[in-house]
């Protein structure tokens, strides 16, 4: 066990519970979107995904496989946030047009 | 950039998503939330293009082009309907994602035979793997909702089996990975294997309860990134990947506990397989049902002073949510009241009901939930059940043999009197009898949603 490896987990396991406080606060009726978000949030493979491509030293393999990582990665990402961008708009148009 | 720099931005991009996901609590800012969570996004996503040492500039482009369009033309173009089996699609690919990094980092640190140490190679094996099922196992359930493979339950004897020994193959191999063997073929039959895994897992489990599988892929694919941080040393997968992983988890316990059931029952019961024979049995009883007319129907709502709609998914296949929406508003001109009645696991994915409500321009504040409109139905005249079954049978409150026992309803049996809008008296997705339709005060609307609310809005309008 390495001091990195100590530090990596310390955030792992802080983040777990931040996010359950977070997200436990989030209504029933957001949970279409909570779920879209929190899919466009894991699109941040991304950035490893640039990582592993664009290596200097990459060869071939690296080269194919980084490529279909990135492109995945991205559609991931960018689909993620505007399908749920659109989602949200949905709900924020609703204004008190109608006293109940 | 340095390392410092790009940690540092990178804590930005968290703080972000952390915000983004606070701003979820109220649906007023929630949409603000996502715009600073895109943006959070694209701040780590230039500090990593902007990083020393980066190269293969163009192929990056190209992948980040494709890509782009992919994302952008999926996600403009799908309905809210198919919103479940998008939001599958998306959550596949980024599971897809990291195993193909785990596979690129694999390759990348073995040039050297048993230097791998057990902190690089741990991630490895776990990346592949959960990312490899998330990837699969997503398009399974894609194709399932997409109505492209059946929704029932995918069976065969010996299912577990086959399951289990795929998995500790794949295990197998991880175990070899970690002990130092070394080769690209191991990750590539590692991921085989997730892959095989993840078809498998996804194929006998049904349709209507996909929105606990979509949950927990959802999980996977956020704890598959945090494993690839921890593989790239790489805070910001960490973080946004645990809090995926959270959410995930937190949605699938959720799902689980709408339906009274336990997850391991949920993804191993193949719930609706066995019980499929025993729904027109049970009809031949000489019970009888009351159908009705749309013309019926529209002076039962004139007269109404407070009408319920429970939604369900059939609501959803029928596209019928306009025209809900649109048969509301014709009542509350005519001073009755509305409300809508949803539950949890109505529709195909935690939530589905409102956004398709909400598309259709329902206002918020009538969409109650579950256990806020209960206690509204006893002073209910009328309930229109458009398209849902399960989620309103009273077996499941006062039948200890029915399969679904013990889950929780919206009780629309305790209203004045109730509506069922369903094509056929055919059993839901489960294939369980529902006593409702025939308990004396419920009449049968036997019509397509769409159709009947049509007929229904000129019926009222003709009145």
């Amino acid at each position: 066990m390495n001091e990195t490896l100590v530090f990596e987990l310390t955030i792992l396991a802080l983040a777990i519970f931040l996010g359950i406080e977070v997200i436990a606060k989030v209504p029933t009726m957001l949970h279409t979107p909570l779920m879209s978000g929190t899919n466009a949030i894991h699109g941040i493979v991304l950035v490893g995904a640039i990582l592993v491509a664009g290596r200097a030293e990459a060869d071939r393999l690296t080269t194919v496989v980084g490529f279909c990582a990135v492109a995945l990665g991205t559609a991931n990402v960018v689909g993620g946030f505007v399908v749920t961008d659109r989602m949200l708009e949905m709900f924020k148009q609703r204004g008190p047009r109608r006293p109940e | 950039m340095s390392r410092t720099t790009t940690d540092l931005l990178y804590l930005v991009t968290i703080v972000t998503f952390i915000l983004a996901l606070r701003f979820l609590s109220s649906p007023k800012r929630a949409r603000q939330g996502n715009l600073l969570g895109a943006a959070g996004m694209g701040l780590a996503i230039a500090v990593t293009l902007a990083q020393d040492g980066l190269g293969n500039y163009v192929w990056i482009g190209i992948a980040m082009a494709i890509g782009a369009v992919i994302g952008v033309v999926g996600a403009r173009s799908v309905k809210m309907t198919a919103m479940p089996q998008m939001v599958a699609l998306f959550n596949g690919v980024g599971g897809g994602a990291v195993a193909l990094i785990a596979l690129a980092e694999f390759h990348n640190l073995t040039p050297l035979p048993g230097e791998l140490a057990v902190d690089e190679s741990v991630p490895i094996l776990l990346s592949a793997l959960i990312g490899s099922i998330s990837f699969s196992g997503s398009l399974i359930a894609f194709a399932k909702l997409q109505e492209l493979l059946s929704g029932r339950p995918i069976v065969y004897s010996g299912q577990q089996f086959v399951n289990g020994a795929v998995l500790l193959a794949g295990l197998a191999v991880g175990a070899l990975i970690v002990a130092g063997t070394e080769g690209d073929v191991l990750v590539m039959a590692l991921i085989l294997a997730a892959l095989v895994f993840g078809v498998l897992f996804v194929l006998p489990i049904g349709g209507a309860d996909m929105p606990v599988v979509i949950s927990l892929l959802n999980a996977f694919t956020g704890l598959a990134a945090s494993a690839a941080g921890f593989l790239l040393h790489n805070n910001v997968l960490i973080v946004a990947g645990a809090l995926v992983g959270a959410s995930g988890t937190l949605l699938t316990l959720l799902m689980g506990r709408a339906m009274n059931r336990s997850i391991g029952n949920v993804l191993f019961g193949a719930f609706g397989s066995v019980q499929a024979g025993a729904g027109p049995a049970a009809l031949e009883d000489g019970r009888s049902v009351r159908s009705t007319t749309p013309e019926d129907l529209a002076i039962m709502l004139n007269f109404a002073r407070k009408v319920v709609f429970v939604p369900g998914y059939g609501l959803a296949v029928a596209q019928a949510q306009h025209d809900v929406r649109a048969l509301a508003e014709q009542l509350e001109a005519k001073g009755v009241s509305v409300l809508y009645g949803i539950h949890p696991v109505a529709g195909r994915m935690p939530g589905h009901m409102n956004v398709l409500l909400a598309e259709a321009n329902v206002p918020y504040e009538q969409l109650k939930e579950m256990d806020e409109i209960n206690p509204e139905l006893p002073q209910t005249d009328v309930v229109v059940v458009l398209g849902a079954n399960d989620v309103v049978n009273p077996a499941a409150r006062s039948d200890p043999g029915s399969p679904i026992y013990g889950m929780p309803i919206i009780d629309v049996d305790r209203a004045a009197s109730v509506v069922v809008v369903k094509r056929s008296l055919s059993p839901g997705f489960a294939g369980i009898d529902n006593p409702l339709f025939y308990d004396p005060k419920t009449s049968m609307l036997f019509a397509d949603a769409k159709k009947a609310l049509e007929d229904v809005g000129a019926a009222l309008k003709a009145l």
